[in-house]
């Protein structure tokens, strides 16, 4: 296949001849001399890349820390970093046991009192965290709510808009002001102490104002430019908000990425969050085989991890799967289904003794070695 | 629930963002051209769900070719290529 040079060494060639003046003669020679150069570089057919990669990941993957948790810079908002944040990566876990996001504010918003407003707008407020007491008074059957006016103020929550949650989600119940206390009573005669309990459970977790599942915010500034950062993600409302940079703003939750943004912006995601967590503890990997274990957990058109469910689990030979992890239950799966093995790939090959088809052991690929034993000059080994 | 009132009712476009390459459907044409270069059929090309938020976006059907120009670190940019597919 006629390979053509990629853009970015082509870019190099040319602006380097243009500051040393070359004509376009020399420029064809570089050129020519580059592509050698280039074409020397390349993989040839057959190199195990995935062994490789695997390789060049897993070893430096034993010097990262071990410790799950770090608070980043001042903040109180915690993250999970090193060796625990990586597993998860390649593991494809449907929800990162820290979820956070990094909220970037539009040119005219990047300012302290503008971050802190839209950090207080973007906070969950669930009745819980502005009330002192929620309880049940069973003799009168009602629910009543101490409302705690400090923290309200705080946290910049109205009455009404208090009101106006439970007046939307909580249609059976009528709702009354009396001092600080709001006091619930249910519009039938007749309800249950475990109906009671349950509306007690569902007020207690109402939510009032907010985004959904934003649980801390930390308004901060980062380079010249205040940003917000957050524990709990929900790209989808907050890339909503007019406030903020929809370009930039990201959360660290690759499968919310991919439900917002597609995969392709997933893949990318994964290959930025590989490479930050093992550049944060001093680690450096090429970053070829990060982008390779990205598109292979890509390829589907959904994120697969590196696991038995993921990319091992679906793989077409029985016995590499077998080798894997659980060989027992993929080996009666795969007679109870009636599966062939081909003997295409490495690792049923290695179990039965036989050459392996990489590298040397592919020379059909190289040689084109052809039905009756004759071929292109080179001779069947 | 309309709790945040000062919502935009526009959506956002998700190609903006700046972890969301250049897609783009190719011919019939060019994904002809495509599957003799690479020697390849249909089903053997990296695949993209039609529930897929870009491939909504862009209105794509099951069997067309997605190409999507991403910047790389190593190349500068290079081209991949998705088949939608359904789910």
């Amino acid at each position: 296949m006629n390979l053509e040079l990629p853009p970015k060494i082509l870019e190099e060639i040319n602006r380097i001849c243009e500051e040393k003046k070359l004509g376009k003669e020399e420029k064809e020679k570089i050129i020519a001399n580059v592509r050698k150069a280039w074409e020397s570089c390349l993989i040839t057919p057959g190199v195990a890349i995935g062994v490789v990669a695997a390789q060049s990941i897993g070893e430096p993957g034993t010097q990262l820390t071990m410790r799950t948790k770090l608070t980043s810079g001042v903040g109180e908002i915690t993250i999970t970093l090193g060796l625990p944040r990586l597993i998860e990566i390649l593991d494809a876990k449907k929800e990162p046991s820290t979820p956070t996001m990094q909220i970037y504010l539009k040119k005219e918003y990047r300012n302290a009192e503008d971050a802190k407003r839209v950090a207080k707008k973007l906070l969950e407020i669930t009745c819980k965290n502005i009330a002192d007491e929620i309880t049940i008074d069973l003799i009168e059957k009602r629910i009543e709510i101490l409302l705690n006016l400090k923290k309200m103020k705080a946290l910049g929550v109205r009455f009404d808009e208090v009101n106006a949650a439970l007046r939307n989600l909580l249609k059976a119940f009528k709702i009354r002001k009396k001092e600080n206390w709001i006091i619930l009573t249910p519009k039938r005669r007749r309800i249950g102490v475990k109906e009671l309990y349950d509306a007690k459970n569902f007020v207690e977790n109402l939510h009032i104002k907010g985004i959904h599942g934003i649980k801390q915010v930390l308004p901060i500034k980062e380079r010249d430019e205040w940003i917000i950062k957050t524990s709990g993600s929900n790209l989808k409302d907050v890339l909503k908000l007019k406030e903020v940079d929809p370009t930039r703003t990201i959360t660290n939750d690759i499968f919310e990425v991919a439900r917002v943004l597609g995969i392709e912006a997933a893949r990318n995601m994964i290959v930025e969050e590989i490479e930050r967590t093992l550049s944060e503890q001093g680690v450096v990997v090429d970053i070829r085989h990060i982008l390779l274990i990205a598109d292979l957990m890509c390829w589907s058109g959904r994120i697969r991890g590196v696991t038995r469910y993921g990319i091992t689990g679906e793989k077409a030979s029985v016995l590499t799967r077998a080798s894997f992890e659980i060989p027992l239950h993929h080996l009666v799966e795969a007679s109870i289904f009636n599966e062939i093995d081909e003997f295409r790939s490495i690792i049923p090959n290695v179990i039965a003794n036989q050459p392996i088809p990489i590298g040397t052991g592919i020379p059909k690929l190289i040689y084109g070695v052809s039905e009756d034993g004759g071929n292109r000059g080179a001779k069947e080994k | 629930m309309k709790m945040i009132e000062e919502r935009d009712k526009e959506e956002f476009d998700i190609f903006t963002h700046r972890l969301v390459p250049r897609h783009r459907i190719i011919s019939e044409e060019e994904k002809r051209e495509l599957l003799t270069k690479y020697n390849a059929k249909l089903a053997d090309l990296p695949r993209i769900l039609i529930t897929d938020p870009v491939v909504r976006k862009l209105g794509a059907k099951p069997g067309d070719v997605i190409e999507i120009t991403r910047s790389s670190p190593t190349a500068g940019e290079t081209k991949y290529y998705r088949v939608v597919i359904v789910e």
